[in-house]
């Protein structure tokens, strides 16, 4: 509900709103120009009868005086029948610049605030407006949901680059936004008459008859500052029953040209002063600085509209068609699909292929539309739940806790809950867990315990697809591409072979880069720009899955470098081993943009076993500003498989590492890299302290070793790894 | 072109007596370049001492900015009264208005005033901007206005 509140509003506005906050921005730009230009008040508290003395001596024909909210004062006269207007120096009386604003600027205003169609286009902008309001606010609820609740709005963003755009640019810009729309609604309301105005100018009263008083006899002119001045409007020429009209900040009302004295008065109401607040604070016209602060953010909304219609485009994508589905009543396999950007839809509809090419009759539902009542001939029950930032349900599986109420009767249905999520997260899969968690409390009876699948992995799920098969008694070999790169061919180029002494053959892979041609660039296909930490998906002989290993090169350095080390009964990494230079695999590349070094010259930590070393072994190689890089490495003996050992030693020579601790498991010493960290413990919480970033790659055991060293490090501090990760200051790129 | 029996917005107590001799009078008013969004315009008759007789035609169509028709608003305190059913556009820089009504023939020759006030937004009002004494003489003589209109004429 609340993501169909900003994505239609979003999609269908999506031009209107661009044209709109476009316009603004340009538009904010111009109270700056004319504070900027008009010339300064020097006298202070000059007075209006002193101003209107110079302006008539320069002008003996002048009829208004208007001070504009800038401060900028105009004068209008009608001299030897033609009339005249200028900006006006108030020092001396005489005219200094056009008074007429801008064809640009009065051409940008009637686009802005009605596409240059009038009542009906004021309406449509109006609309604009609304749609902006109602996007705000659902924006927000929607980062408030992803991150985790209000109170952690501004929690570093996750996921990828359009949706963290659109998020962070959001978070600058709605505050603006929200009062930039709320203000144009009370302003197009005004203009059909649907707020309530002043009472307009007081009737003309009567007056002396006489005329020629001087401006300067006037006590209310004397008594105004310039400050004040809204409008001095003088008497007609030759019209006895005329008067001065004055509209200043506290009122309106007339005075006699003979005698000088006020003779009628209004003060300004309440609602007066309302309209002008919110003109002023819409246009900028008297507050320029916040004027520009609106422009500004208003320039989100391009990138936000531009973000938001690529992430639906991407999202329907990833929302397949399916075929030979079945109803409810009818099924023997219900399929029920949490999915929050719709990239869970493309696994279900793997799965409801494979299952329905196996002979099954499968219905596939959203997990909010859960209806266990209908399923009468359903044997099985599988639920496909993301996870939605810190643990929330996705946004098709609403509601669908409160709806799991006990199994109806005696005609139980066993259950399947497969977890879909990001293993960097805190609370990986954590929507999955309370579903399979709150199904057993309730007394379904689970035919699998519960699986995962981290960051949608296509191993994981064939993984869990041949333990559902055995479970069920169909054989499944579930091959799902998340979004099916085109891999491309890539040659090795050189090889150095480690570990072959204690049984475990490893080897740097150094690949060329293909020449990429323009049109590849233009339309993203090809390696495009990588950097270490970056992942390059292999795809092996004899099976379309493929696997990932992290890149130790940045496209700039002119080659593809990956760690491999033999799997026991490895296809892929078997494969590699056996290239010779002048070999090629089929290869593409996935962005893994949260796992390399944050900007900035704080201490960076670098922890890894084995091949792990490849992308930290990256982060070094670049780093020729010399932050300080530390790095532990655990490797099984110093002359088999210190991988990098003699770039580390020349690195640490040139600055680009600050330290090297080395530890090996098959010497005598018999230590991991947890020991080394142990042993190092002062020495890590003192850069913890100084603002270190942890970067930390190599296998899930070794990671969760010194997750739970850092874990007794980081406590004296009252620090968790948990905390830091929260913050983005510790990073795991584990297999 | 509005065909309108105008003669009924004004005074009774002037029309009544004249009403059956009327004839069809067209207000032509021509805008100059002036270099702003469409004027509202306000077109009415004053006797010749400057009071207010009734409206002939208003165009612009938002009351709330009626007030910058000041000699207009001053005379008929914006009472919308006045000009229901004789309203409508506002007049874009350049263009041209064009209105016929029935007009009492006893408004000619009798030293009644044909004024237009105008007003352009984020610009100076220019109340009384044409003011011409109605005459069959002066009929299809076409005067020139102060700040907004080229010119005026009214033909019978």
């Amino acid at each position: 509900m609340l993501r169909s509140l900003h994505r239609w509003p979003g999609l269908i506005a999506a031009l209107l709103l661009v044209v709109l906050a476009l316009s603004g921005a340009a538009l904010s730009v111009f109270p700056a120009i004319e504070t900027v230009r008009t010339p300064a008040q020097t006298e202070a508290g000059l007075s209006l009868a002193t101003l209107a003395t110079r302006i008539r001596t320069v002008h003996p024909g002048v009829e208004q005086i208007r001070r504009a909210p800038s401060g900028a004062i105009t004068a209008y006269w009608f001299e030897g029948g033609t009339p005249g207007a200028a900006i006006i120096d108030p020092a001396t009386g005489a005219g200094v610049g056009s008074a007429d604003a801008s064809p640009f600027e009065r051409w940008l205003k009637n686009l802005h605030r009605s596409l240059f169609l009038d009542d009906t286009g004021r309406i449509v902008a109006a609309a604009g407006a609304a749609a902006t309001l109602i996007l705000s606010l659902s924006g927000l609820s929607l980062v408030a949901r992803r991150t985790g609740g209000w109170r952690k709005m501004l929690a570093r963003l996750k996921g990828p680059l359009a949706g963290r755009l659109h998020v962070e640019i959001a978070r600058v810009s709605v505050a603006g936004l929200l009062l930039s729309s709320l203000t144009a609604l009370w302003m197009t309301a005004s203009t059909f008459g649907f707020v309530p105005e002043g009472a307009g100018p007081l009737p003309m009263p009567a007056v002396s008859g006489q005329t020629g008083v001087l401006l300067s006899k006037m006590p209310m002119l004397r008594d105004t500052p310039v400050s004040a001045l809204r409008d001095l409007t003088f008497p007609a020429p030759d019209d006895l029953t005329d008067a001065y009209a004055l509209k200043t900040a506290t009122g309106e009302g007339y005075l006699d040209q003979g005698t000088g004295l006020v003779v009628a008065w209004t003060e300004a109401g309440a609602w007066e002063k309302v309209n002008e607040t919110i003109y002023m604070l819409h246009t900028g016209r008297g507050a320029a600085v916040l004027g520009l602060i609106l422009g500004l953010m208003a320039l989100g909304v391009p990138v936000m509209a531009g973000t938001g219609v690529w992430m639906w485009v991407f999202g329907r994508r990833g929302r397949p068609r399916m075929r030979g589905t079945v109803a409810a009543g009818q099924a023997d396999t219900i399929l029920l699909v949490g999915s929050e950007g719709g990239s869970t839809w493309g696994f279900a509809a793997t799965l409801q292929a494979a299952l329905t090419a196996a002979g099954l009759r499968v219905h596939v539902a959203p997990m909010q539309a859960f209806a266990p009542d209908h399923y009468g001939r359903a044997k099985r029950i599988v639920v496909l739940a993301a996870t939605y930032g810190d643990g929330v349900a996705p946004a098709s599986a609403k509601g669908f806790l409160d709806r799991l109420a006990a199994p109806p009767d005696a005609s139980v249905i066993p259950l399947v809950v497969l977890g879909f999520g990001d293993s960097s997260f805190p609370a990986f899969c954590g929507y999955a867990h309370e579903v399979a968690m709150a199904a057993s409390d309730k007394g379904w009876p689970m035919l699998l315990p519960l699986d995962t699948v981290d960051r949608q992995s296509p191993q994981d799920f064939a993984r869990w697809g041949r333990d559902f098969g055995a479970a069920i008694g169909v054989p499944l070999e579930l091959n799902h591409q998340p979004s099916a790169p085109a891999s491309i061919s890539l040659t090795l180029i050189s090889r150095r072979d480690y570990g072959a002494e204690v049984q475990a053959p490893t080897a740097i892979l150094r690949f060329a880069l293909p020449r990429r041609p323009l049109w590849q660039r233009l339309t993203g296909r090809g390696l495009a720009g990588f950097a270490a930490g970056d992942l390059l998906g292999i795809v092996p002989e004899g099976s379309p899955i493929p696997r990932f290993y992290s890149l130790a090169s940045a496209r700039r350095d002119g080659f593809a470098e990956i760690c491999v080390s033999r799997c026991p009964g490895g296809l892929c990494s078997g494969q590699l081993l056996d290239l010779a230079p002048g070999d090629a695999v089929r290869a593409f590349l996935k962005a893994n943009p949260d796992f390399r070094p944050k900007r900035g010259r704080a201490p960076v930590i670098l922890i890894a076993a084995g091949t792990g070393i490849g992308p930290l072994a990256g982060f070094a190689r670049k780093n020729t500003a010399h932050r300080p890089m530390h790095l532990w490495f655990g490797a099984r003996h110093p002359d088999s498989d210190l991988l990098y050992g003699d770039e580390m030693a020349a690195w640490q020579a040139d600055g680009r590492v600050a330290s090297v601790t080395t530890t090996f498991s098959r010497t005598a010493k018999r230590a991991y890299v947890q020991d080394a960290l142990r042993q190092d413990g002062a020495r890590i919480a003192q850069l913890i302290k100084d603002g270190a970033q942890v970067l930390v790659c190599g296998g899930r055991g070794m990671a969760a070793g010194v997750a739970e060293v850092l874990t007794d490090i980081l406590a004296p501090q009252g620090l968790t790894p948990a905390m830091l990760k929260a913050k983005g200051r510790y990073v795991e790129d584990v297999y | 072109m509005k065909t309108l029996l105008a003669a009924l917005a004004l005074s009774t107590a002037l029309v009544a007596p004249g009403l059956a001799l009327a004839r069809p009078v067209t207000l032509t008013t021509t805008m100059n370049a002036y270099g702003g969004n469409g004027a509202y315009l306000a077109i009415y008759v004053t006797d010749a001492e400057g009071a207010y007789q009734g409206s002939l035609w208003v165009a612009g169509g938002k009351s709330k900015y009626y007030e910058h028709l000041s000699d207009w608003y001053r005379a008929t305190a914006g009472n919308t009264a006045e000009i229901n059913g004789i309203t409508g556009a506002s007049v874009g820089a350049g263009r041209e208005l064009t209105i016929t009504l029935d007009l009492a023939d006893a408004l000619f020759d009798a030293g009644y005033v044909l004024h237009i006030d105008a007003a352009v937004e984020d610009m100076r009002n220019s109340p009384s901007e044409i003011a011409v004494p109605l005459t069959t003489a002066g009929a299809g003589q076409a005067t020139p206005g102060r700040r907004y209109i080229a010119s005026f004429a009214y033909a019978m």
